[in-house]
């Protein structure tokens, strides 16, 4: 090989770089990170169990949205017949009252944004802001 | 065995036949009805209306007691400037709304009273027949529906409402809010916003906010589709102003003289 002295070194080295952000997690523990969404100490029970919560709430929510807005229909029926209010604000931000500790813990870990709260109001936000 | 290209033809065109029936039983069988939304025909049998005496309305000069009401509980931004105004209900000169009344002989200070302006909640409304994603819509009770989460802000809308009752978020409405409302939701830039005749309050059992904070009673809010509702009481024998009816919107927003 020409110039093999030069080559191999210039290979180990780009993919050392390449792989460094893998190295770099591996070395400060991040490799094992797992988001923990902080669940609501004195509730038990959500709207769904916890399964279908995880892996359908988002087309819960939008099925919600579309049912308050478009249908006017506001009252959500349970898996355990239990009825609730279908709100966002009342029902599930009732119980996980502060999105930073709950929605944004698995959010930013999987790098998803939405723009849920570019409207609607969770009442820890506004906590000290407005009198 | 004798089988011949007739007899493979037979045989081929039954097991055709036979694989398609379960289709064809299905396609025929179940004639899916269409999903009707759980409050349409509740919601028909409604028609909300509002009705506006000038004479009470003019009693208290410079008040904004329903603007106030209807602003505050729907987190409706003070932008400041005329440019970017966020408008849900407001008032402009008798003379502006009203330029066909106008006279030779009419007083001059009765062309510059204020009249109450809001969305008139169309039976036709211009606005949803522009909109690409059907974030605007008319409901069966009359009541003409914004969905800010689907628009776009394209402003067609805007461009089709003959009373400019629609205002567009140029900017975060956020910080221009005194004091936010949490039981409804803000709005985002590019978005359209206009009067929703208190749909959330409707839903409670409770009238608009604006009909609530007239001291003077000069706004009347019911059914029109009830004959003995308040709002047909006080339509009854009256002089009826609407703003534009020449252009076939069928407003449900009535000027009492």
């Amino acid at each position: 090989m020409y110039d093999g002295k030069k080559i191999i070194p210039g290979l180990v080295l780009f993919l050392g770089l390449v792989t460094y952000p893998v190295w770099h997690n591996m070395a400060s523990g991040k490799m094992n990170y797992v988001p923990k969404p902080k669940l609501p100490a004195d509730k038990k029970e959500c709207v769904e169990p916890k399964e279908v919560i995880r892996i359908n709430h988002k087309t819960l929510l939008e099925d919600w949205r579309n049912s308050v807005v478009r249908k006017a229909g506001k009252t959500y029926v349970a898996y355990n017949k239990k009825k609730y209010t279908m709100s966002l604000n009342r029902t599930c931000m009732n119980c996980h009252k502060d999105k930073t500790e709950f929605c944004d813990q698995c959010h930013n870990y999987a790098g998803v944004t939405n723009k849920c709260w570019d409207c609607h109001i969770y009442p820890k936000q506004l906590e000290g802001k407005q009198s | 065995m004798d089988f011949d290209r007739r007899g493979f033809l037979k045989v081929a065109g039954l097991t055709v036949l036979g694989l398609s029936v379960k289709p064809g039983w299905q396609v025929f069988s179940k004639e899916e009805p269409a999903e009707p939304s759980p409050g349409a025909e509740t919601l028909a049998r409604k028609r909300w209306g509002m009705g506006i005496y000038f004479r009470k309305c003019w009693k208290e000069e410079g008040c904004r007691d329903c603007i106030d009401a209807c602003h505050r509980i729907h987190n409706v931004p003070d932008m400041g400037t005329l440019k970017e105004e966020i408008k849900w209900i407001w008032k402009a000169p008798y003379e502006k709304v009203f330029p066909e009344h106008e006279f030779e002989v009419t007083e001059e200070d009765y062309q510059q009273k204020p009249v109450m302006l809001l969305c008139n909640q169309c039976d036709n409304p211009p606005c949803i027949k522009y909109c690409p994603t059907r974030a605007t819509w008319r409901r069966e009770d009359g009541i003409v529906m914004m969905d800010f989460h689907l628009c776009i802000g394209c402003r067609y809308c805007m461009a089709g409402c003959p009373y400019g009752s629609r205002s567009f978020n140029w900017r975060d409405p956020r910080p221009f809010i005194k004091k936010v409302n949490l039981d409804f939701p803000t709005r985002t830039r590019g978005v359209v916003e206009k009067c929703n005749f208190c749909v959330e309050r409707l839903a409670q059992g409770l009238i608009p906010a604006c009909v609530e904070a007239c001291k003077e009673k000069a706004l009347v809010f019911g059914d029109l589709k009830d004959p003995k509702s308040e709002i047909r009481e006080a339509l009854k024998f009256k002089t009826l102003y609407q703003r534009m009816p020449e252009l076939g919107t069928k407003p449900k927003i009535y000027y009492i003289l």
